[in-house]
């Protein structure tokens, strides 16, 4: 199993070059040198080249890439030359808060739809289970921001009992404690990954009820409660654990229009500014720690797997 | 004819019944009783319906109704739904029903082209992949990896807001990074297929590579693959719905829906309702019709889950 692990890491470290060059390589096409937003719209072209030979903007791409990444290793993410400020600096300053409303929001959603897919698996075709799937299947087919904007229209709007903005607190406990900020964005983003989780978890149950494993432990006359606790709970649990891992880039997508739409001061609404002012270095910077969080996911859920279920150790 | 014959006390014999209870019938092509069985789920038609009809809303729709979008008209701004503006206007006086029609012509686009740009290129590179096998197999694997593991909403935003949105430059864009999931299934696919008698059968009686991937891979492969269009629409219509959202969407006079949205939440303070929520609605049918026939698909065409 080592030498599984070990392999796997390696290809995951491939990947992550592979991806890591593909990405430097667009947003290098897209966007070769920040000179004008250093000297000014009216720079003229030789103040520009000057520039760009000054600060390696000039050379092979390939070369920039590796310096970028030499930097990289050193903990510096690049320069925020409209933000005049390191781009180390505007993530350090703002990645808890995404990390507390994405966490908050997977780990919620991981408690709801695991109880909630065995129920409408055990409850089969029943009112309950229509129910939860009819709500789940429209979140689903939802895009965040209008589920974020009915929510607002309820509860922020009408009855008055949520504000419609994100907490407004600089520190990381203010945004913790602040319930009445932080409620709507955090259920928007759990109601959305609760509606794909338990149709997964639904689907799944089903199947293992359908196993003999369960046939044997009803016909040895094993309470339903202790059926449905011992085994139905720990084997279908299992395809739960690669889900999460591969659900981080819908989390990072939610994350950004959640962040957008509550006014959440996080790495969302860092990159949707970036955006707007053309910030190459912040786009490019957290557009890699998305695809090195996307890596890290798909390569925990994998080794998780191999981990937990016997069934498919590899070598 | 009654069968009265032997002991007399065994029930008649139903020959139209099989020992399990199912019907006994002429043998039936694998396509048509995919399509019986696909015709007699019923969210499976509905969600056909639903978008059928918005086919017909969005494109015959502005032929029988012409409400302005073009020419903002300030003494009929945000007008509620009533006579002359079935719903509503907007803070340009612009007639809503009409933007929703022009929004719905976008999404709709945007969706089929993206979702046929990803499977025929997918669908390619996974029967190429598939059939080399080898280092050549690894390399193209690797690829679609490398390219899964890319932020894609992210890469999107960033494009689009550098040069511009289109009809056709979104649908390029985002068929370029959802070709992945099809090509994964399609090399699935023809690492089963590959092996099989008929396809043996076709190499020893010369068919090329070309040939063996267009007349026996592809084609056996297909079932996969629609069901993958369905889901690629869908995903497709929400990226264009968020990049609009975030206002980086298409420009004037052309419409999406999410911008649409973007502009009525403004105003959801006042009440205008009509602004916010017959866009979203849309939204969310249209993609939920897409992913209903998308799940009634695969589960008419997997022999496994087929009903005896």
């Amino acid at each position: 199993m080592v030498g599984y692990i070990v392999r796997r890491i390696g290809v995951s470290v491939l990947i992550l070059i592979g991806v890591s060059l593909f990405i430097f390589a667009l947003l290098h096409a897209i966007y070769p040198s920040p000179a004008i937003d250093v000297l000014g719209a009216r720079a003229n072209g030789a103040l520009i080249k000057a520039w760009n030979q000054q600060n390696g903007f000039d050379d092979p791409w390939l070369v920039q890439y590796l310096r970028y990444v030499g930097n990289l290793l050193r903990g510096n993410l690049g320069y925020s030359y409209k933000l005049n400020q390191s781009v180390t600096a505007l993530i350090s300053e703002v990645w808890a808060r995404s990390a507390w409303l994405s966490g908050i929001s997977l780990v919620l959603s991981v408690v709801i739809a695991i109880p909630l897919g065995i129920y409408q698996a055990v409850r089969r075709n029943t009112v309950g289970d229509y129910v939860a799937t009819g709500l789940a299947f429209s979140v689903y087919a939802m895009p965040v921001f209008f589920l974020g904007l009915i929510l607002i229209q309820i509860f922020a709007l009408d009855l008055h009992w949520l504000s419609f903005e994100g907490s407004q607190s600089t520190s990381l406990v203010g945004v913790i404690t602040d319930l009445r900020g932080m409620t709507l964005p955090i259920v928007t983003l759990t109601l959305l990954t609760i509606a794909s989780f338990s149709r997964y978890m639904r689907s799944t149950s089903m199947d293992v009820l359908a196993q003999d494993y369960i046939k044997v432990a009803r016909a040895k006359g094993l309470p339903e409660r202790l059926v449905l606790l011992r085994h139905l709970v720990r084997n279908a649990c299992l395809p739960m654990v690669t889900l999460i891992g591969l659900s981080i880039p819908n989390l990072l997508a939610g994350n950004l229009i959640t962040e957008t739409l509550f006014n959440f001061r996080g790495l969302g609404l860092l990159f949707y500014t970036a955006l707007q002012n053309v910030d190459y270095d912040v786009l490019l910077a957290y557009t890699l720690i998305g695809a090195v969080l996307t890596i890290i996911g798909n390569l925990v859920a994998d080794i998780a797997l191999t981990v937990a279920d016997p069934r498919i150790r590899l070598a | 004819m009654q069968m009265t014959g032997g002991g007399g006390s065994l029930p008649p014999l139903d020959i139209t019944r099989a020992p399990e209870g199912g019907e006994i019938g002429p043998v039936q092509s694998g396509w048509r009783l995919a399509l019986r069985e696909f015709a007699q789920n019923k969210l499976a038609v509905a969600g056909v319906a639903i978008l059928l009809f918005f086919v017909l809303f969005s494109f015959v729709g502005p032929v029988l109704y012409h409400g302005n979008y073009l020419t903002s008209n300030l003494l009929a701004v945000n007008e509620p739904p009533g006579t002359g503006y079935p719903l509503g206007t907007n803070n340009q006086g612009y007639d809503e029903l009409a933007l929703i029609m022009k929004g719905g012509q976008v999404a709709l686009e945007v969706g089929f082209f993206s979702a046929l740009v990803a499977i025929v290129w997918g669908a390619l590179w996974g029967a190429v992949s598939g059939l080399a096998g080898g280092v050549v197999d690894a390399i193209m694997m690797r690829v679609v990896d490398v390219f899964l593991s890319v932020p894609f909403l992210f890469i999107v935003l960033i494009v689009a807001v550098r040069y511009g949105a289109s009809v056709v430059s979104l649908s390029l864009l985002i068929g370029a990074f959802s070709w992945l999931v099809p090509a994964r299934l399609v090399r699935g696919e023809v690492l089963t297929l590959r092996v099989r008698d008929f396809v043996s059968a076709a190499r020893v009686a010369g068919a090329g590579r070309t040939r063996l991937i267009g007349r026996h891979l592809l084609p056996n492969a297909l079932g996969v693959v629609i069901v993958n269009v369905t889901f690629q629409v869908a995903d497709a219509i929400l990226a264009i719905a968020f990049l609009g959202f975030l206002g980086f969407g298409l420009q004037w006079p052309n419409e999406d829906w999410g911008d649409l949205l973007s502009n009525g939440v403004s105003y959801l303070q006042d009440g205008y309702w009509w602004q916010v929520y017959p866009v979203g609605a849309c939204i969310v049918l249209v993609v939920m019709a897409c992913n209903l026939i998308g799940d009634a698909a695969r589960d008419s065409l997997d022999v496994r889950l087929r009903s005896r």
